[in-house]
């Protein structure tokens, strides 16, 4: 059925083709954020900040199985302790609808639609995965917080690659005092710890900008940490290629050099820019969650998983709020799947490779 | 001979550090945030060392006279003053050797662990031993350092078997050497768990490449045909072998350890230089930042450099160009 040889020996490697899946299923979540949310970005409920989840019964009191319902909560202070607690409201179930009309938004980010995969009956609340601090929906924030998550590692990738190759390209190619230069200049990138380079380019950022233009910013200065390693891993590849008689024969017949590295150069790396592509979208997603997770990188009220977890450093908060952890899993489970997937990519396409 | 190579070595990496100067001034220097600006809020802080700040930055002079100054000054050691009024020298050194501590505390149990589990699973190639090292490794890999550090944090609170963050307890100086010593490992447990989990997978993966490298040349071939014990030919042949190309991982590993610690020294509130360049950042310390943005990178290029003489003296072959 599928011919390409490599793809198959991928098919044929379950524990990747599982993470690959799971991919799939974290990126349709957020793709379609907005029809799987229970509620909008804007929604906050400040009367029960730090709901837990709602309990979700398939099995009503008599033990027969049922419609799905829910219960609401109340915020009760418990005299004895004088610690506020969230008591289900048992005098009235509220069933789960499913397809049923709610907030607004546009789907797949063009469309305007109000249908919603998950929602619960008029005056019903259904928290999924409890409340934060602010009253917002954890599971919804979590898809939104996703989109975030999830896309800024690939964006940065289109910036930081092309750089890379350009540069290690030329440098390679033209050799001599540019070369030098050029690579001297890479390795002073290479030699700043690149998380302090990341938290100060991030901290002078002007405040007072937008969410997309904060977004646009931090994607660009997580590619900015990233190409001058790869760039050096190119040259020394372009070094080795360009001794090769077909180059030779380019520029024999007279072949422009802007010709000889886009055309001839730059197309032979391409399975160590496969590797190093699969290899590197992880850690600008780590990358991201850690800026985050410092408020230096997405702001509030955007959400992202990093951000999302700075309310985890609270003691409180871990040990009896532990769904506010789920972000952090959630990485987890990202980062895990990629480096799979990067790892039998790289065996397939390089067995020898020593690229870690 | 290997003194010229150091030499050499040292010679080379000056040009990089001037250039990681010059990025790093600009870079700061040209971002709408006035040096002085936090000093000045500063009750605390006497208009003589305003004064002083502005004559040693030469903020009245052109901005790459005040780079030649700002140099001038680093080279002499003197950093400036911080926001708090303290000297941003003693302060980065102090963080500095915690820093160091932890780093070579992690690359210690991440050789001491990852060689043995590298070998092993190079030994038993494809077996399910194996299989399982790749992917718990690649569970390793992939846990956020902070989470993991979130969540070592609750279970040091939950179970009161670990302090929670710092690096000395409170009457750390009313102890003796020994229980000084013991305080500090009990301190540095959990961060040293975090970063060396991380660390091991990378490692542990390279020795097992680099084993099954050196198992399929034709030396070792040679010697089994010579008819060497099996461990014989391993301890006495392929071992060495595998484990030097390890070394010049070791400058690559010390860079990541640096940048790594950053987000686990802060959760750990532990009093590293990582930690210290963020409270800066934060509290847009310029002469802090600065400086420790400096140290952090003459503490790379310098463990580099290590690597390197270190991999000279194990394989004397190897030329660096």
């Amino acid at each position: 059925m599928i011919k390409n040889p490599k793809m198959r020996q991928f098919l044929k490697d379950k524990i990747s083709v599982s993470a690959f899946f799971v991919l799939v299923i974290l990126y349709t979540a957020i793709l379609f954020a907005g029809f799987f949310a229970t509620y909008s970005k804007e929604y906050s409920n400040r009367k029960l900040s730090y709901a837990p989840p709602s309990n979700v019964y398939f099995i009503d009191k008599e033990g027969r199985f049922t419609k799905p319902y829910t219960y609401n909560y109340n915020r009760v202070l418990n005299k004895d302790t004088l610690s506020v607690e969230y008591r289900q409201d048992r005098t009235k179930k509220y069933y789960l609808k499913f397809f049923k009309k709610g907030f607004e938004y546009k789907f797949l980010g063009l469309i305007p639609c109000t249908r919603h995969f998950i929602s619960v009956e008029d005056g019903g609340e259904l928290y999924l995965l409890g409340l934060d601090i602010n009253g917002r929906d954890n599971f919804s924030r979590i898809l939104y917080g996703g989109q975030i998550s999830l896309t800024i590692g690939f964006l940065a990738l289109f910036i930081s690659f092309p750089i890379g190759l350009l540069y290690g390209g030329a440098s390679g190619y033209l050799g001599g005092f540019i070369d030098t230069l050029m690579m001297r200049f890479a390795e002073a990138i290479m030699s700043i710890p690149s998380f302090y380079l990341l938290i100060i380019l991030a901290a002078i950022l002007p405040s007072g900008m937008t969410s997309s233009q904060r977004f646009a910013l931090i994607t660009v200065i997580l590619a900015l940490i990233g190409w001058a390693g790869f760039a050096r891993v190119v040259r020394g590849m372009v070094l080795s290629i360009k001794t090769q008689d077909y180059i030779r024969a380019a520029e024999v017949s007279g072949a422009s050099k802007k010709r000889i590295i886009l055309k001839h150069i730059i197309p032979q790396t391409s399975s160590y820019v496969i590797i190093a592509i699969a290899l590197s979208i992880p850690s600008y997603i780590l990358a991201e969650s850690g800026l985050s997770f410092l408020g230096l990188g997405i702001q509030q009220p955007d959400a992202s998983w990093g951000n999302m977890l700075k309310e985890a450093q609270e003691f409180a908060n871990i040990v009896y709020r532990p769904w506010l952890l789920v972000p952090g899993f959630l990485i987890f489970i990202a980062v895990l799947s990629y480096n799979l997937i990067g790892d039998t990519i790289r065996d397939i396409l390089d067995p020898k490779s020593k690229v870690m | 001979m290997l003194w010229a190579f150091i030499l050499k070595r040292i010679f080379q990496s000056i040009p990089i550090i001037i250039m990681v100067s010059i990025i790093s001034f600009f870079l700061i220097r040209l971002s709408p945030v006035d040096p002085l600006a936090e000093l000045k809020l500063n009750p605390a802080i006497s208009k003589e060392t305003l004064e002083y700040e502005k004559q040693r930055l030469g903020l009245d002079k052109p901005i790459y006279m005040q780079y030649v100054y700002w140099a001038k000054n680093f080279i002499k050691g003197d950093m400036g003053t911080s926001v708090t009024g303290e000297k941003v020298s003693s302060k980065i050194k102090e963080r500095m050797l915690n820093t160091l501590l932890l780093s070579f505390s992690v690359l210690f149990w991440t050789w001491i662990i990852g060689i043995p589990i590298g070998v092993i699973a190079a030994l038993n190639y494809r077996s399910v031993y194996d299989r399982f090292l790749t992917i718990f490794s690649s569970i390793g890999m992939a846990i956020p350092s902070f989470f993991f550090a979130i969540l070592l944090l609750i279970f040091a609170q939950k179970t009161g078997l670990f302090p929670i963050g710092g690096l000395t307890s409170a009457g750390f100086y009313n102890m003796n050497i020994f229980e000084k010593t013991l305080d500090v490992i009990h301190h540095l447990f959990l961060p040293t768990l975090v970063l060396t989990t991380i660390s091991l997978a990378g490692l542990s993966r390279q020795m097992r490449a680099n084993l099954l490298d050196v198992l399929d040349s034709d030396y070792v071939k040679f010697a089994r045909a010579r008819g060497l014990s099996e461990t014989k030919v391993i301890i006495k042949h392929a071992l060495r072998n595998a484990i030097n190309p390890l070394v010049t991982l070791l400058g690559f590993e010390f860079a990541g350890l640096l940048s790594g610690a950053a987000l686990t020294e802060y959760v750990f509130q532990y009093p590293g230089l990582g930690r210290l360049i963020l409270e800066a950042v934060l509290k847009s310390d310029i002469n802090l930042v600065m400086a420790s943005l400096m140290i952090g990178s003459f503490m790379l290029i310098l463990g580099n450099i290590l690597a390197d003489i270190l991999l000279k003296i194990t394989d004397p072959r190897v030329r660096v160009g």
